[in-house]
């Protein structure tokens, strides 16, 4: 399962090492790291957003041995996506590839296509789809965005976004 | 009284929607104490003149007889150029790519030091700087609030109602045959072409209805937008433009299924200048329908004030026009 999991630093050398080890030894597959360098808590630590793939069954040893090695665990949940954008694309959608498209935005680890509505009117007329985009941050989806704009470019789809969201 | 001695070069349904509403407001201006006399009126056939004024009323119905107001073969430019008199207004058809008669006959106005009101985008998004500093080396007035929106608001409520305020940026619908062809596409479930079809019988969409369907026409009035509230010198190249052809009925209504509207957006801040398509939510103030235009300015001190209003049709184009005119004199 995917998680998202916010652990927090103490501000010395050695640390990050101290946080990534717990997971390899418990196999999980580490997919982001976001490290807010210039954030502090109160506790005067660094916060860090790790989102990982692991067995439901390791996760409480992976939060013990990150406990035993002086990291504090914040957080853990399942809802990582903070973000969602909905994007109408309108083209030869099929037959360019959607599944191309959104394999593309999958395999960031920090966004997914979460929804897909599609017609097809018929063959040679331009179909038209509305996918939906979670991402775990703002910055996540401008370069989810991102992708699919050079996607949409490449394949001559007319990309329709919400006002107030450039991509 | 203070007597405007006046000029209308350009007599399609603008011009004569002036005419108009100059016969309807003779009495209202009057008790601001401006007198409006038409000295000169000319189409692209030829022109009438009279130093002591013409007749609006029989210029109207000539027209409309007739097909021109001509009687003489004279043009807007030499009338400009040779008769004595205060303000030009300027309503000949939009040219874009040289700034037609439009552009000669607003040079003109300025070097012979005539105040100038229009509708007309051409000369302004092209020329804009060479204009102003025109206008502003003859110590002429030029107002141009018709050439965006129609009857709504947008420069001058910037320039005057909100002065003070650090504008931010501006989005909003600046084409109505675009919005009513995406609004009916929607109700009808219709396809793009049938749409603009219906739009043509109506009258709502040109012969030649790529000027408005393209976005080109929205771009136009972007940069004017830029060039008068932001002080830019932007010009049309400037303009990231997408027209609304390639929508589909299905996109319509899948974007409705989630909860937007699909609209022509034109979208100026410093950072740029842009016309394409987009997701409106269904309850935002700028999901207006029909031919409807509307603007959205994000203020640093008011926040956003969203206005709207028909953005075409002679008498409201004329309305923008005779506000325009007021504020001049009535100023001095």
């Amino acid at each position: 399962m995917r998680i998202s999991m916010d652990i927090e630093l103490k501000d010395v050398p050695g640390q990050m090492l101290l946080a990534l080890q717990p997971l390899s030894e418990c196999r999980a597959n580490l997919i982001t790291v976001v490290h807010h360098h210039q954030k502090r808590t109160p506790r005067n630590t660094m916060p860090v957003q790790l989102v990982l793939e692991t067995r439901p069954e390791n996760l409480e040893l992976l939060k013990a041995r990150l406990e035993a090695n002086g990291i504090r665990v914040v957080r853990v949940g399942e809802q990582r996506f903070r973000e969602s954008v909905s994007v109408v694309l309108i083209g030869h959608v099929i037959h360019t590839g959607i599944q191309d498209t959104i394999d593309r935005i999958d395999k960031t680890g920090f966004a997914e296509v979460v929804d897909l509505s599609l017609s097809m009117p018929g063959i040679e007329k331009p179909s038209s789809a509305l996918i939906k985009i979670d991402a775990v941050g703002k910055e996540e989806l401008q370069k989810a965005l991102a992708i699919l704009r050079e996607v949409s470019a490449k394949k001559d789809l007319l990309m329709v976004l919400p006002i107030g969201i450039q991509a | 009284m203070k007597t405007i001695r006046t000029s209308i070069i350009g007599f399609g349904a603008i011009g004569q929607g002036v005419a108009e509403v100059l016969l309807l407001k003779k009495e209202y201006l009057r008790s601001l104490g401006l007198e409006v006399r038409v000295v000169a009126v000319a189409d692209s056939k030829g022109a009438t003149f009279n130093p002591n004024g013409v007749d609006l009323a029989k210029c109207l119905v000539r027209k409309r007889e007739t097909g021109t107001v001509a009687l003489e073969k004279l043009s807007g430019l030499e009338l400009i150029k040779r008769l004595d008199h205060e303000l030009v207004i300027e309503t000949t058809p939009t040219n874009i790519e040289t700034g037609g008669v439009g552009l000669q006959n607003m040079r003109a106005a300025f070097e012979t030091g005539k105040d100038v009101v229009t509708s007309n985008k051409g000369p302004l998004t092209l020329k804009y700087g060479e204009l102003q500093e025109a206008a502003k080396a003859a110590g002429s007035k030029f107002r141009f609030e018709a050439s965006v929106g129609g009857a709504m608001p947008i420069i001058n409520l910037v320039n005057e109602v909100l002065a003070g305020n650090e504008v931010k940026g501006i989005k909003g619908i600046l084409n109505g045959t675009c919005n009513y062809i995406l609004s009916r596409m929607l109700e009808e479930k219709a396809s793009y072409k049938d749409i603009l079809a219906e739009s043509m019988e109506l009258g709502i969409a040109e012969t030649d209805p790529s000027y408005d369907v393209e976005g080109i026409d929205t771009a136009c009035k972007l940069v004017i937008l830029a060039n008068a509230l932001f002080g830019l010198d932007a010009t049309y190249n400037d303009v990231e433009v997408t027209g609304i052809t390639k929508i589909t009925p299905d996109a319509l209504e899948m974007a409705q299924e989630n909860g937007y509207v699909i609209k022509l957006i034109g979208e100026v801040s410093r950072k740029g200048l842009q016309v394409a398509p987009r997701l409106v939510p269904i309850k935002h103030p700028l999901a207006v329908g029909g031919t409807l235009n509307v603007a959205s300015v994000d203020t640093e001190l008011a926040g956003e004030i969203t206005v709207t209003g028909k953005g075409a049709g002679p008498i409201e184009t004329a309305s923008a026009i005779l506000s325009d005119l007021i504020s001049i004199y009535r100023e001095c």
